[in-house]
């Protein structure tokens, strides 16, 4: 019946507003409405908890109740805490290496090789970069021949070893080739792997110690689940990574995986992915994700 | 002792597990209803009790349209070629799970055509080209760039001409609020209809385990497209549970049929509705 957050706080904050003399009883009612439609954008069960708790706070600290307008004082605290959660201005890509190695990490299918071409596309034309992809997915049917193609589209030149199945040994001399061939970036594709699966896990964090990137990207797709928060997790103990790529927001999830993954690794987002084209790339803005997730 | 009261405590927790599961908040009300319609009567019963009504109710959101009973992959009789359409959004496993299945049916005997209607992903056309090379079955493939719903043509006259058993079509991925790309995949089954009149006989639109609430409008809007007729769901070999898809078998009445445990060709199991439900608890 209600498709989005707002209609639902609108809702809840009406039952609130209804009230002549508001209680905490009713603040607590309308947070558990908050806190469903949370959950039904995707956001964490525990972490939705602990945001409606704060929200609860922050609410009873600024006497929402005393004011004429409760409900569009609980929108702007719910929304600036949204906000507050997911990060402050958008943040770069820390290009200081000579060369910048960033390495690509994520669940299978999330939208790393499609990323990495992007990223290369936009350093290229916007920061008059000279990137190198790197195939170092030597599992997935096609993956080396995919990123050639991307590689086309865009123009930039596709580092691969088609007969070796090391992606220690590929990236390494990626890295080399770059630096013998005057790259200034190098963008490292790797295969999809799953947190629990241990020897693909070992294997990024070997490609991360031999390599040293100075950006380690993390690669989710916008549309997960509950199980964004382990993912991010595992991926953040391995890898300590530097940055959250959102993708496929060109959708219409409401991305509640955003905050989660906020909340858990406290890693900024830094980018977001838009689309299948090249072209289909965004820094993230913290504010309009918040009014995603809140349907505004 | 060994006795628990079905309290709120019991329920919270309930509560918990399977929204962590991704069943999403309303379906998760709706079995916490019956339970407590169940054990209203007795308010009191042990854990392992508690255990099996809930599977039991979970399994009967799923029940209309799963036996739960099949282990086997298995195709209806009286088709020939049987055809399969394989959609879904981007990179949930469609190509994938092509080949794991083509790799089934060809297990059985069955003469297996692939038909590669993703024209638009780069490489896409490559990598069903390896799996088709892996299961030793014919493709139907032309270049990137052609019309998909040709491709389909193609794939069915051949499949037709060569009196194969089963025909199985990949598509793009595409996110299903782009309209005119669902529109697209009308067109391609509408085209399939020239060559079989009832193709596809099967349309399976794969949903990524690890998907949470957005799913429900993956299955709604494929299904206005395309009359979605089964589901797969992948990626459960890792941590996520799937739990989304209850609701939407519930919603629209469409079962589960496969579920991907990983990325070799034997990572493909018949969906079992109790062993679902169990996975949740682990
Ligand atoms: N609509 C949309 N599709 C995207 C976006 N990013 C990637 N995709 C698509 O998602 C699918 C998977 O993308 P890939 O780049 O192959 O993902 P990956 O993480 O490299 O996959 P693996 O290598 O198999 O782990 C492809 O169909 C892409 O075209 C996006 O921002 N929007
Ligand atoms: N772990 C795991 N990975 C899977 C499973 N099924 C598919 N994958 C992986 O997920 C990624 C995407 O699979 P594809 O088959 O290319 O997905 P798709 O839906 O055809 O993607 P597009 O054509 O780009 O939309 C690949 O890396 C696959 O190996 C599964 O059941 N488990
Ligand atoms: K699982
Ligand atoms: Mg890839
Ligand atoms: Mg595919």
């Amino acid at each position: 019946m209600f498709n989005n957050l707002s209609d639902k706080l609108d809702k809840a904050l009406h039952v609130l507003k209804g009230h002549g003399s508001i209680t905490e009883v009713n603040v607590a009612e309308t947070l558990k409405e908050v806190r469903r439609a949370l959950l039904d954008a995707d956001v964490n069960f525990k972490i939705a908890k602990q945001f409606t708790n704060t929200v609860k706070e922050k609410a009873l600290g600024q006497n929402v109740l005393t004011t004429l307008q409760p409900g569009q004082l609980m929108v702007k605290i719910v929304k600036d805490e949204l906000t507050q959660l997911m990060g402050g201005d958008a943040e770069g890509i820390n290009l200081s290496g000579t060369p910048s190695v960033i390495l690509m990490s994520g669940l299978q299918g999330s939208g790393k090789t499609t990323f990495s071409g992007k990223l290369a596309n936009y350093l290229k034309n916007k920061k008059t970069k000279k990137p190198l992809l790197v195939a170092c997915d030597v599992y997935r049917p096609a993956a080396i021949d995919q990123l050639h193609v991307v590689g086309e589209q865009i123009n930039v030149e596709v580092f691969s070893d088609r007969g070796n199945n090391d992606p220690v040994a590929i990236a390494q001399a990626g890295v080399a080739y770059a630096k013998a061939n005057g790259f200034n970036v190098v963008i490292i594709d790797t295969a999809g792997r799953l947190a629990v699966d241990e020897a693909m896990m070992t294997e990024i964090s070997n490609i991360h110690k031999a390599i040293q990137p100075q950006e380690t990207l993390f690669v989710v797709d916008s549309m997960t689940g509950q199980d964004a928060v382990n993912t991010a997790k595992a991926f953040n103990d391995i890898l300590n990574f530097d940055g959250v790529i959102l993708t496929k927001l060109d959708g219409d999830t409401r991305g509640g995986a955003a905050i989660s993954i906020k909340s858990v690794v406290n890693k900024p987002i830094k980018f977001i992915g838009t689309g299948e084209k090249m072209e289909a790339i965004d820094v993230f803005y913290p504010s309009r994700m918040a009014d995603r997730i809140l349907g505004m | 002792a060994g006795k628990s009261k079905v309290d709120d405590e019991v329920l919270d927790n309930l509560e918990e597990v399977l929204v962590t599961s991704d069943v999403g908040v309303n379906t998760t009300l709706k079995v916490i209803e019956r339970i407590e319609e169940r054990v209203a009567k007795d308010k009191y019963l042990g854990t392992d009790e508690l255990n099996q009504i809930l599977r039991e109710e979970i399994a009967g959101l799923l029940s209309e349209t799963n036996s739960g009973e099949d282990t086997e992959f298995t195709i209806p009789e009286g088709k020939k070629p049987y055809v399969m359409m394989v959609v879904g959004v981007n990179g949930v496993g469609k190509t994938t799970t092509i080949g794991k299945l083509a790799s089934q049916f060809k297990k059985q005997g069955l003469n297996v055509v692939l038909g590669a209607a993703d024209t638009f992903r780069a490489a896409a056309i490559d990598q069903l080209q390896v799996w088709a090379d892996r299961v030793d079955v014919p493709i139907v493939k032309q270049s990137m760039g052609s019309d998909p719903a040709s491709v389909a043509f193609d794939t069915l006259k051949s499949a037709v001409a060569s009196d194969a058993d089963v025909v199985i079509i990949d598509t793009a991925g595409r996110l299903h609020n782009k309209v005119n790309l669902m529109n697209e995949l009308t067109k391609v089954k509408r085209v399939m209809q020239k060559v079989v009149d009832d193709a596809p006989h099967d349309v399976l639109l794969v949903l990524d385990g690890s998907t949470g609430q957005n799913a429900f409008e993956q299955a709604k809007q494929f299904t206005a497209a395309t009359e979605v007729t089964s589901l797969a769901v992948t990626k459960l070999d890792g941590t996520a549970k799937g739990g989304v898809v209850i609701g939407i078998s519930d919603q629209f009445q469409i079962p589960v049929k496969y579920i991907g445990v990983g990325e070799g060709i034997d990572d493909l199991q018949v969906f079992n509705k109790y062993e679902f439900v169990d996975s949740f608890f682990k």
